[in-house]
């Protein structure tokens, strides 16, 4: 019995320390004070400052498109590649798994030194552009990691099937090929979209001056804090709160619906 | 020439991208780390590094850093997924998602929240150091907890019976039988805690309050200065990379802690 208390005790004290600071900002967000210390009255004002200040919510909008694109884009291109990485021949296809990996293994500086230089020394400006190849370098390794254990696990014969009652190799992918593997694609994009929206340091190193995204944003809001003053700093309480409260939900609704055929077999999907 | 439709040429646009924006950047990062100012071979960054003791010191600083922060993520992480692992709760799932969630806010917020916390008890650039080291363990234990509660609950319950059977006590047991097969969790928790740990500067910068330089900053500090002693730091932090990624029997994706999205 006294095992089994300090055991939930252990459990309860880490997961409470994990989420320690972002609940504090969270009551923080509802109180007037712009700074952490004795508290004041109620006061929604830094919520009215993060959806009333345009930059902040330019650079809300900018993180979330960028995200969305850069996703779209990784889940289209890795998911044809992870295709015709599969079925190329072995050679190919062992030299395509390999050079997928190095991003994935990859220092994210490493990689984003890389384009960074690549991109001044063969004179190409930063611009959106360079920023979504960056997102994409980032994200469309992992769409292939998703999507190849589903091609490993369908049934081959089905495609050969498709052919064989005169289907063409295009639909027969689009029909047979596809449906077989949306789980892996689904999957896929939400990872490229959760690594895009948290990325820094591929984002710092790709994007045009003007351009921010949430990580730039606050990042240099808190380091280079001149012109920022403490209210912008407290209005990212509220950002802070509001995007936890939307992740929480999220996660919480996507895994209590989906789950219940797969009870205790952890989070891995 | 007619192109026949055929699945390998659905490959190609990756193959091409790969090779664009994978291969000929890290080639131009090779290409600048042996040359000097007048794009002539030369061994000179390679030289000045290694005789070099701020440099050196730097990366040893670094290494220490990561070292620690894996300790002691590992020290915290391996109860939680034990006690995870092995417990009869009905829904301990919501429990396992609640440690991996946090993952899922913005990582710079979160670095902020805890950086807010900091300045508030009057830590922020006092030990930074201390500093930088919490908010790393704060930030990657995710990391450290879902590959060890993957290995450990894969482990079948009739061992630890069978270790009792034969007369092991509960520390034998745990020595003998849970240690030996939640190493391939450990190894790789470890290789996904070590590797941000050494180049993620965005902690150390906030939290550290810029005093503390990891591999990943110093790379960083030469970008707008010197690009071929940068592309050395970055081709000599590849080789720790690759090193770590060898000598823990390389990463393994599945435990990889944002491939459990929905």
């Amino acid at each position: 019995m006294i095992k089994k208390c300090l055991k939930a005790f252990y459990v309860g004290l880490i997961l409470l320390l994990l989420y320690a600071p972002i609940l504090l900002l969270a009551v923080y967000s509802f109180n007037e004070v712009d700074t952490l210390g004795p508290m004041g009255e109620f006061s929604l004002k830094h919520y009215a400052k993060l959806f009333g200040d345009p930059a902040i919510l330019e650079m809300i909008g900018n993180t979330v498109v960028l995200a969305l694109v850069a996703a779209a884009l990784s889940t289209v291109l890795g998911t044809a590649g992870a295709i015709g990485m599969f079925y190329s021949k072995r050679r190919t296809r062992t030299l395509m798994n390999g050079v997928n990996q190095i991003p994935v293994i990859n220092a994210e500086i490493v990689t984003a030194l890389a384009l960074a230089i690549t991109f001044v020394a063969i004179g190409v400006g930063k611009s959106y552009f360079t920023l979504v190849v960056g997102h994409m370098v980032l994200c469309t390794p992992f769409v292939v990691l998703s999507v190849l254990p589903k091609l490993k696990q369908m049934d081959h014969s089905l495609y050969e099937a498709a052919l064989d009652l005169g289907a063409s190799p295009m639909k027969a992918l689009f029909k047979v090929v596809l449906p077989e593997i949306v789980p892996g694609i689904i999957s896929g994009f939400m990872l490229a979209v959760t690594l895009s929206l948290d990325d820094y340091i591929i984002t710092s190193y790709c994007k045009p001056s003007t351009f921010s995204t949430i990580s730039t944003y606050v990042y240099n809001a808190t380091m280079k804090g001149n012109v920022h003053t403490a209210e912008t700093l407290s209005s990212f309480w509220a950002l802070t709160t509001v995007i936890f409260v939307i992740i929480l939900i999220v996660v919480l609704a996507a895994n209590l619906t989906g789950r219940k055929k797969q009870e205790n077999k952890g989070v891995n999907a | 020439m007619k192109l026949r439709f055929s699945r390998k040429t659905l490959g190609i646009p990756y193959a091409v991208f790969l090779v664009c924006f994978v291969i000929i950047p890290m080639l131009v990062i090779v290409f600048y780390a042996f040359t000097d100012d007048e794009m002539h071979f030369s061994f000179v960054n390679f030289g000045k590094f290694f005789s070099d003791p701020t440099k050196l010191s730097t990366i040893v600083y670094s290494l220490v850093i990561a070292l620690l922060t894996t300790a002691v993520t590992l020290v915290i992480a391996y109860p939680v997924a034990y006690i995870l692992a092995r417990s009869k709760m009905q829904k301990k799932y919501i429990l396992l998602l609640l440690f991996v969630t946090p993952m899922w806010i913005n990582f710079v917020l979160r670095v902020n929240a805890l950086r807010e916390i900091l300045a508030w008890a009057g830590m922020l650039g006092e030990a930074n150091y201390f500093n930088t080291i919490l908010g790393m363990v704060y930030d990657f234990l995710p990391f450290m907890i879902l590959p060890l509660y993957t290995t450990l609950s894969k482990i079948d319950g009739s061992l630890y019976e069978a270790s009792a059977d034969l007369g092991g006590n509960s520390f034998t047991t745990f020595t003998r039988v849970t240690v030996p097969l939640s190493m391939p969790g450990v190894l790789s928790g470890m290789t996904m805690v070590f590797l941000p740990s050494m180049t993620n500067y965005v902690v150390s910068d906030m939290l550290g309050n810029s005093k503390v330089t990891i591999i990943g900053k110093f790379i960083e500090t030469y970008f707008g200065t010197d690009w071929h002693m940068g592309s050395m730091i970055a081709l000599i932090l590849l080789v720790i990379v690759l090193a770590s990624t060898l000598l823990t029997g390389g990463f393994q994706s599945e435990h990889n802690v944002r491939g459990t999205t929905v």
